[in-house]
């Protein structure tokens, strides 16, 4: 009979290398996906690579997306570091976008340096209160947060499709659910001529500024005390409540600078299917990351690039869901690697004791 | 002469880092309520679980009608006849009580719900004065009812072995006298009944034999009828025997530090724990807790800590009150804390050597300016306590939970006293730590003091207790039975109150037993 054991010690280099592990391992199961739909996989592969990396469009449209999923990712990872699973990244987003989009709407006149920050505060704003809304009742009832934050994506959602039919809806839009088109002050400026806009600045700043503040503050302290053991950290005179709702505000304020930049830069109006789950694929850069924000960035490249190759194969008949499907075992095969990493498989014979 | 039912020797069980188990050894006789008594940590349930088949001892052996049997699982157990109620209810909550009785057994092919079945085991129960209801769902009753269905659960398999991890925690005064009722029952049908507790007043109610652990190993058996509250109270807490070579210091103690005023405060099952208590410590004291484990020890020691509301009375800490004011405002205080439950509660057991030692002291300017850590300060912080405390480590950088228990304590003491603390609340500083540790913390205690520090000694070990208080307190449910001086204290009065005897006469014999609740003329079947 085969048992599970702890490792004694967790190997280094494994640990390094399992995020790797864990793509490529999810590369070769597509791969055996696209042969048995009637795909050669190589040649979907290499339409991936050449569409998300190959030319100066592509690269471009592989930043554009990495932007929110980096955005999101950033923030979540504050709340996973304390073992608080705030998987509400998409509906924060939209809380975001929605605000921002009611700035612009209602400020059409106002100029761009009034109207980008309050945007942007607003965006913010809208998002951290969206997870506290998850958060508060965590905090004093330890209400689970992974079903608060999950079912507040979805009323986020439809609150701001509410929005787009009803209330917000274009009056020129021949009855598509579209916001009116935000003036010209309310749009963040893009870098030449490509769709990299100003929120790519914002996802570097924020990595950098949650690089140090994890590293070298009291607060990053805390937080890995209690992500280690609230108990301890509770006896040591941290109090938990606190650091949870900091810690799910952060991420909800990042989230939701995620949805101001995507309507401010991107579609220039609140509307239907703004994020293609942005949010949720967050989740996944964020592990696949370890948590540590210079790897969000890079896991968040990668994911843009995921996307965006994923569009451009769909021109030889590769369905949407091929990248979704990609998305969901990278994760699936990075936390049998970190399973592994800790545990072992082995032959019974007479069994440790594992305490 | 007959073999014992059960006979237990040499049993050895380790778990990483700990050893639960030292040559432990037990004798059952059909017939009897046996009380297993020892403080926590004495290695009670580990025995009982390597009985029941969860645990395979490292050593040792176990013989059942003096046949050595190896008991590979707990199904093995079952066979043999031994059946255990845990502490934590095996119940699938979903489940009704019949489906929760027969599960995993063969027989019936238990499908439908079959009415005979259901009927069989109400009719079961009820003989055996457990009634439940068959179709009742685990999770509509009480806590109580759980438990009888755990009973029926093992009688149900024919276990004529029935063994009790800590059965009245959990219950009612009313449902304590009824359960009595049933052990009773059992063993006067023959069948041997095991009663893990640290109470002294349950074990003079119900038991026939009590045996006393200590250390992992049997301290000593006795007959119930032989021995007294205050015998079995020196017995779980050591002997007290070396001439207590109270170290009386130079010193003049200082001013009152610790000021606890009528502390009443609730234990984690809602249990009225501390009432009533009143103490006091001054600078340059240690004042030892004597008392047998679970009455209020810790909960005491969480109150001062700040981690536990007192629903009356007042704590003052060098002249701030601390009254539920919380663990921050404790610390900041002076309060230094070496909790019972060091991995869980006291060291974060997955951070470095260096995030654990600066825990209490980063937020001080010492060691932060504004939001930010001073990291090379805290690497120097630590780095010298490090060195001062002789903390054996690969680096600062290794996690805590790879240290020994020594050093371990080690990094908690040295944490919790480097910021001169006003007072040091020790819960069981050296319990599970070898001689050389020991002695080590204890020296650091005693230099504590010399610093001008107050400290709460608790412990589980009276002959620690004389070796380190100048004053010693006996806790007894709750309150504060009597508080005398290390030198010259008469240890035969600290045993009696320790058994909960409140005056110094002579009276030894059932003064905590109710006469009422003892047993008549039960039916012995040997």
């Amino acid at each position: 009979m085969f048992v599970i054991e702890r490792r004694a010690e967790r190997s280094a280099l494994f640990r390094f290398v399992s995020p790797a592990l864990a793509v490529l391992t999810a590369l070769v199961c597509g791969a055996l996906f696209l042969k048995v739909s009637g795909f050669d996989p190589l040649a979907v592969y290499g339409g991936m690579w050449r569409g998300a990396f190959g030319d100066a469009y592509g690269l471009s449209e592989t930043i554009v997306k990495a932007i929110p999923i980096a955005l999101c990712a950033l923030g979540i990872a504050v709340a996973f570091r304390m073992n608080l699973w705030n998987i509400g990244a998409e509906g924060q987003l939209y809380a975001g976008a929605a605000a921002a989009a009611w700035v612009a709407l209602s400020f059409p006149g106002a100029p761009a340096a009034f109207v980008l920050p309050a945007m942007t505060a607003a965006g913010m704003s809208a998002g951290a209160l969206w997870a506290l809304l998850a958060a508060v009742p965590r905090a004093w009832v330890g209400a689970n947060e992974i079903l608060t934050t999950l079912m507040l994506n979805y009323t986020a959602v439809f609150l701001s499709e509410y929005l787009i039919h009803g209330p917000w809806k274009d009056p020129a839009g021949f009855n598509f659910p579209l916001s009116p088109a935000f003036s010209e002050a309310a749009r963040l400026p893009a870098f030449g001529d490509t769709r990299i806009h100003a929120g790519l600045i914002f996802a570097l700043a924020a990595a950098a500024a949650l690089t140090v503040a994890l590293r070298k503050t009291k607060w990053g302290y805390e937080l890995r005390l209690v992500g280690a053991s609230p108990a301890v950290a509770t006896y040591a005179g941290v109090g938990i409540a606190r650091h949870v709702l900091v810690a799910m505000a952060v991420g909800g304020a990042l989230a939701g600078l995620a949805g101001m930049t995507e309507v401010s830069a991107i579609t220039g109006r609140l509307q239907y299917g703004l994020s293609p789950g942005y949010g949720y694929s967050a989740i996944i850069v964020a592990w696949l990351a370890k948590l540590s924000p210079a790897g969000i960035l890079a896991m968040a490249f990668l994911f843009g690039g995921l996307l965006v190759g994923g569009y451009a194969v769909q021109f030889i008949g590769v369905p949407a869901a091929a990248v979704n499907m990609l998305q969901g075992a990278m994760l699936f095969f990075w936390l049998a690697a970190e399973f592994l990493g800790r545990y072992r498989v082995a032959l019974r014979g007479r069994p440790r004791e594992v305490r | 002469m007959q073999p014992p039912l059960v006979e237990m020797r040499g049993i050895r069980k380790a778990f990483p880092g700990v050893v639960a188990n030292d040559g432990a050894s037990l004798e059952l006789r059909a017939g009897e309520v046996h009380a297993l008594l020892g403080e926590n940590g004495a290695g009670k349930t580990t025995l009982m679980n390597v009985l029941a088949g969860l645990y395979r001892p490292d050593a040792g052996e176990v013989l059942i009608g003096g046949r050595a049997v190896e008991i590979r699982s707990p199904g093995r157990a079952i066979a043999l006849g031994i059946g255990m109620v845990h502490q934590r209810f095996k119940l699938v909550p979903g489940f009704t009580v019949a489906e929760n009785v027969t599960l995993g057994m063969k027989e019936p092919r238990f499908v439908f719900h079959p009415r005979s079945i259901e009927d069989s085991i109400g009719a079961f129960a009820r003989d055996r004065g457990l009634p439940v209801d068959p179709r009742a769902r685990i999770r509509q009753l009480s806590v109580g009812e759980q438990q009888r269905v755990e009973i029926v659960k093992a009688l149900w398999r024919g276990a004529g072995i029935l063994i009790m991890d800590e059965p009245t925690a959990v219950l009612t005064p009313r449902e304590v006298r009824e359960l009595f009722g049933v052990m009773n029952r059992m063993a006067a049908e023959g069948k041997a009944v095991v009663f893990i507790t640290h109470k002294l007043s349950e074990v003079m109610e119900i038991a026939d034999r009590v045996t006393v652990m200590r250390h992992g190993r049997r301290a000593a058996t006795v007959e119930k009828a032989g021995t007294s509250p205050v015998e079995l109270a020196t017995l779980m807490m050591g002997r007290g025997h070396k001439a207590p070579a109270c170290d009386v210091h130079a010193g003049q103690p200082g001013p009152v530090v610790l000021e606890a005023l009528d502390l009443e405060a609730e234990g984690d099952r809602g249990e009225r724990a501390l009432r009533g208590l009143t103490l006091e410590i001054r600078a340059g004291e240690i004042l030892g807790i004597a008392g047998v484990a679970g009455n209020g020890q810790r909960e005491l020691a969480e109150a001062i800590a700040g981690l536990r509301r007192v629903t009356a009375g007042s704590i003052r800490v060098g002249g701030t009150d601390v009254t539920n004011a919380g663990p921050a405002r404790a610390i900041d205080a002076g309060v230094g804390y070496i909790p019972e439950d060091r991995l869980g509660t006291g060291l974060a057991a997955g951070m470095s050597v260096a995030e654990n030692l600066i825990m209490k002291a980063y937020r001080g300017a010492e060691l932060s300016t504004g939001p930010f850590l001073r990291r090379g300060r805290t690497v120097e912080w630590s780095r010298r306590l490090a060195e001062r405390f002789r903390i054996k480590t690969p680096s600062l950088d290794t996690p805590v939970s790879s240290l020994s228990g020594g050093n371990a304590q080690r990094v908690l003491l040295a944490r919790e006293t480097a910021s001169r603390p006003k007072l040091i609340v020790a819960a069981h500083p050296t319990r599970g730590l070898d001689v050389a540790a020991t002695d080590h913390i204890r020296a650091i205690l005693r230099e504590q003091r010399r610093a001008g520090s107050a400290v709460l000694l608790i412990s589980g070990d009276l002959d620690e207790i004389m070796a380190l208080s100048d004053r010693i307190a006996v806790l007894y449910e709750g309150e504060i039975l009597g508080t005398f001086p290390c030198a010259g204290a008469d240890l035969e009065r600290i045993g009696l109150m320790m058994g909960g005897v409140r005056t110094s006469g002579p009276a030894r014999e059932g003064t905590t037993v109710p006469s009422c609740m003892r047993r008549h003329g039960r039916l012995r079947t040997k």
